[in-house]
């Protein structure tokens, strides 16, 4: 019962998620809505953590998984990728690069700031 | 075909053991290329089009792996909240992390689309590249870009993403497992994490948070990023 009971919370988190994305006009979808809501959940402590601990874990392992489907779905639009093919790809390789590159490098360097103050301190 | 439409197994069935081999393919040869995820989709397509079965009908079985998407992207909140010291002690650096990648994604997409001479409609379809398909699609839609094309390169950036995190944090000399995070999920969103949840749970529980954070950011900073060109 206890995986029941975890998944069961997960699921009625969901829930409210998609009623939020479907009462408020804002382009942000269930999913974003429910992760907010069981991290202010976890917060106020009306889930506790062991509540979906166990279950959450295993979701999360499994994730990739569930890309499959979606991905897949690139063979039905290819018709639309192919006008541009080169260009989208080089986009796509690019763009993800530099923007790991620079969101991690800046992370980084103001953590390293950060420590180097609390040192002088 | 008719058996294929019918089945209810087959959808699933065809990812997992194409998951599988991916996985033993990995575990072989550790080269970056051998992404379990990559080798699934290029071998689902693959037996798809030798066997003439169409996406849709593939789609019908499959779409039951793709019901747990919400509920597992609602679990991040896990890993974060398991985190949350580290969340409030760096959070400057994480937020100056996320907002740094958000505005890069928009100028690069900007600069990009300039020298490849696209147009308003297919720059505005990629504006959301690095985040999560759901929230890309919305703004996708709202700017009068091409939806289709908006989900397909949110998933070409999120494979990629996916077998490049390593290599990137490598080269670039990102250590930090907060920064490597940050980098990850800002960059890749949910695909990204999915890679950084395996690296570590700091990277991991980073990583979640900046899906949710770029975004949002990328709601607002696409509206605006939408009247340069």
């Amino acid at each position: 019962m206890k995986y029941v009971k975890e998944f069961g919370i997960i699921l009625i988190v969901s829930l409210v998620g998609e009623l939020l994305n479907y009462f408020l006009p804002l382009p942000v979808p269930a999913s974003i809505y429910g992760l907010v809501l069981m991290f202010l959940c976890l917060m106020l402590g009306i889930i506790k953590l062991s509540d979906v601990h166990d279950t959450a874990c295993f979701l999360i392992e499994i994730m990739p998984i569930m890309f499959i489907p979606p991905a897949v779905g690139l063979m039905a639009s290819w018709d639309v990728i192919q006008a541009n093919l080169v260009a989208y790809l080089v986009i796509a390789a690019v763009t993800t690069i530099v923007v790991m590159a620079v969101s991690g490098l800046v992370t980084q360097a103001v953590l390293k700031k950060g420590k180097k103050g609390a040192e002088k301190k | 075909m008719t058996f294929f439409e019918q089945s209810v197994f087959f959808g699933v069935s065809v990812s997992l053991a194409a998951y599988g081999i991916g996985v033993l393919l990995q575990k072989k040869f550790k080269f970056a290329l051998f992404n379990p995820l990559l080798i699934s989709v290029v071998l689902t397509i693959a037996v798809l089009l030798t066997a003439h079965i169409s996406y849709d009908t593939f789609y019908e079985g499959a779409k039951y792996l793709s019901y747990l998407l919400t509920p597992a992207t609602v679990c991040l909140a896990v890993p974060l909240y398991e985190k949350l010291s580290l969340l409030k002690s760096n959070w400057k650096a994480i937020f100056a992390g996320i907002l740094s990648g958000v505005i890069t994604t928009l100028c690069s997409v900007f600069v990009m689309s300039k020298l490849f001479h696209l147009t308003h409609e297919e720059y505005v379809t990629l504006l959301p590249k690095s985040i999560t398909t759901a929230i890309g699609m919305g703004v996708s839609e709202e700017l009068g870009g091409y939806v289709t094309l908006t989900v397909a390169m949110i998933i070409i950036t999120g494979i990629f993403g996916n077998v490049i995190a390593v290599s990137v944090c490598r080269l670039f000399r990102i250590t930090d497992p907060i920064a490597k995070g940050v980098g990850i999920g800002s960059a890749a969103h949910a695909l990204g994490t999915a890679k950084a949840l395996e690296i570590g749970e700091v990277e991991g529980a980073m990583s979640s948070l900046s899906i949710v954070v770029a975004g949002l950011l990328t709601v607002v900073g696409a509206s605006i990023f939408a009247n340069f060109m």
